[in-house]
């Protein structure tokens, strides 16, 4: 049957059997691990097989390179995650008389937290959540104890400040972290957001033995890992698999109890979230068939798109979250992955907004001004 | 079967097809060209290196091709990539050969994670290895090219590997890479060094590179325990001097040396430690080269 496969299905099948079940890892053959090693490398999962094989005991039955590999990404991982709670950490002494409610995002959530998705799983900033009313006051003190604006555009500054979730980036000017403090989950313009439940996120907010950052419930927390998975994106790597990922081991690790999926329904509508809600389970439940109860799937059908939409949504997000074949890239997939970006902008602003938006990064674009400054090592040694 | 018994059709072939696979040390490396200026000068530098076949799980992919196909023949240049987005600028073909070079090191830099890296010269003998830690400039690489055509088995020119299971410090016999000066010291130092061309302008001056002595290639896979540590500086007319270092200096100056110390974290922390604490430590300040090497000779004897 092998050969039939084509060199896409091929790779698919080998990161998500990898993901699913990696007690398979060990029956692999090498030209399978060349392939394997580089979709996930591509997917930032290398960590993640590093720590099912350690659970499971198999890092002596993969080839030696493999493991080796695998232990060096792990490394990497680990430090990272030394990094940021180290930074969170740092945040939490700058604010501690201010008597502001701290809310760890993402991955320093479940690092701290020690939830299921922060084995093995690289994280490139530290994300917080504090009260709209206290944004001034925490970024001020930050600013004096430290922690330097990055410097933007002045027609960014008011992008982040009108528009957007989150004030422009900071960074503690003796480490590399960036710190994204947030004062809601969705941007300001997005079609979908409330404002109105942003407070509900602290009332609901837990505890954590052993810091003083917060993290959200669990309902709110798959909600919001969803809204990274499927509001942002970028037109080069598409959606993120480890986005997915994370809420399939949310899922799975909160879903053993009745009542986490009966609020997470409640809280998916006040939120505003129920399409996402939707989007999240079925595409979680087609691509790593995991357990939803069937009382939650019937009742969060009523949130579903139109045929149609669920037919072109079914072809595009597979396409534009599953891995392609270093070798031979499709065509279509670089089509999902642009079509899904400018979807996530529609939602992300009105229309008007977003054509002001638009008209502004093609005048940028014409003008030549770059994206980015890229700076490579031989431009340093240069000096 | 060795890169210098395949003939020039068959290292092209490998090449242009599913790559020219070969070990270096731990690693199998794989690489893809369709450079032809690229044939002789592996055929001559890599030599000694092992092809190995397609079957086996590779530890870095590189590719090293004109940039577009437009630039091959309006001024043309090369780019460098490995598994992803390139990490240079592009080159002029004339400088394809340096580029690889440094891509390799590149690789090992950012992905070698599962190893300490220090930023060192180390050569064996008699079964332990003499670590030479250094900045750039210091003159390292000159006293690794002497030192393992003096008698000592080369381990790397740049990088120095420790597994920090075993404290096991592991050879990775790449080329040795010169600069400016030092190209003519070693030339006459070593007549029986194995030198390719010079680049003269890239952006660390005139480059040449010796072949690792073939002993070293052959015997890539036996690992070592350290024996010595010296910090190596160059000085122009200096009086030769060799200084034991305290323990605890030591140990800072080798964790500020290491590429991936802040990596490592705990495992960096006990690894040097390990290596403060078996092996003694010296500064070394030198202005002749046959002084120096004598001088090492006679600490490890």
């Amino acid at each position: 049957m092998q050969h039939r496969q084509s060199p896409t299905q091929r790779a698919r099948i080998l990161l998500i059997n990898a993901v699913r079940e990696p007690q398979q890892l060990s029956q692999l053959s090498d030209s399978d691990w060349n392939l394997l090693l580089q979709v996930a490398r591509h997917k930032r999962l290398l960590g993640r097989l590093y720590v099912e094989l350690d659970r499971l005991k198999l890092l002596d039955a993969v080839p030696n390179n493999v493991a080796a590999q695998l232990r060096a990404a792990n490394n990497l991982v680990r430090h990272r995650q030394t990094v940021l709670t180290w930074e969170l950490n740092r945040i939490l002494w700058a604010l501690k008389d201010l008597n502001v409610p701290v809310i760890a995002l993402k991955g320093a959530a479940y690092v701290i937290a020690d939830l299921p998705p922060a084995a093995g799983r690289f994280f490139a900033d530290l994300d917080i959540l504090v009260p709209l009313e206290h944004i001034t006051v925490v970024e001020q003190r930050l600013l004096d104890r430290g922690w330097l604006k990055t410097t933007l555009s002045p027609y960014d500054e008011r992008y982040y400040r009108l528009w957007m979730h989150e004030i422009p980036p900071l960074r503690h000017r003796e480490r590399e972290s960036e710190i994204d403090i947030h004062h809601t989950l969705l941007p300001r313009t997005h079609r979908f957001n409330v404002h109105a439940v942003t407070a509900s996120l602290f009332a609901q907010a837990h505890a954590v033995s052993g810091t003083k950052a917060q993290i959200l419930a669990a309902p709110d927390m798959v909600l919001h890992a969803l809204v990274h998975l499927l509001f942002e994106g970028n037109p080069e790597e598409g959606l993120r698999l480890r986005d997915l990922i994370d809420v399939v081991d949310l899922c799975n690790h909160f879903g053993t109890e009745v009542l986490f999926w009966q609020q997470i329904m409640v809280r998916a509508e006040q939120l505003n979230l129920g399409r996402l809600l939707y989007y999240g389970l079925r595409y979680s439940d087609l691509i790593f068939s995991t357990k939803v109860p069937t009382f939650v799937i019937e009742k969060t059908a009523q949130f579903a798109p139109i045929l149609p939409i669920r037919w072109l949504m079914d072809w595009l997000i597979p396409l534009a979250i599953l891995p392609e074949h270093p070798a031979y890239p499709r065509y279509r997939a670089r089509l999902a992955r642009q079509l899904l970006y400018l979807r996530a902008h529609w939602l992300r602003m009105p229309p008007s907004l977003l054509m002001r938006h638009l008209s502004y990064k093609v005048w940028l674009r014409l003008r030549n001004v770059p994206r980015y400054v890229e700076i490579k090592p031989q431009d340093l040694q240069q000096l | 079967m060795m890169i210098s018994e395949l003939t020039a059709t068959e290292l092209q072939a490998r090449l242009t097809g599913g790559g020219l696979c070969f070990g270096c040390g731990p690693f199998r490396l794989r690489l893809n060209s369709s450079l032809q200026s690229l044939l002789t000068v592996l055929h001559e530098l890599y030599a000694h290196y092992p092809i190995y076949d397609h079957s086996g799980v590779d530890d870095y992919r590189m590719t090293l091709d004109w940039a577009s196909p437009l630039r091959r023949w309006l001024r043309p240049v090369v780019r460098f990539s490995a598994d992803g987005p390139a990490p240079f600028t592009d080159v002029p073909i004339t400088r394809a050969f340096p580029t690889l070079e440094w891509g390799m090191n590149w690789c090992i830099a950012i992905r070698a994670h599962h190893v300490l890296m220090l930023h060192a010269a180390v050569v064996e003998r008699h079964g332990r290895v003499l670590v030479l830690p250094a900045a750039p400039g210091s003159g390292k690489s000159t006293l690794c090219a002497a030192l393992s055509h003096s008698g000592w088995r080369l381990f790397s020119d740049e990088f120095g590997l420790i597994r920090p299971e075993d404290n096991a410090f592991v050879p990775i016999p790449r080329l040795i890479s010169l600069k400016n000066q030092s190209i003519a010291v070693i030339r006459q130092f070593s007549p029986t060094a194995y030198f390719g061309a010079t680049y003269h302008g890239t952006h660390k001056g005139s480059v040449a590179h010796i072949r690792p002595p073939q002993a070293s290639v052959t015997r890539m896979t036996e690992l070592a325990p350290a024996g010595w540590v010296v910090f190596p500086r160059w000085q122009a007319g200096a009086a030769l001097t060799l200084q034991p270092i305290a323990k605890e200096r030591a140990f800072m100056m080798i964790a500020s040396n290491a590429f991936n110390y802040e990596v490592l974290g705990e495992q960096a922390f006990k690894t040097v430690a390990h290596l403060v604490n078996n092996c003694k430590i010296y500064t070394l300040v030198y202005s002749d080269l046959t002084q120096a090497i004598r001088i090492l000779d006679e600490l490890t004897q």
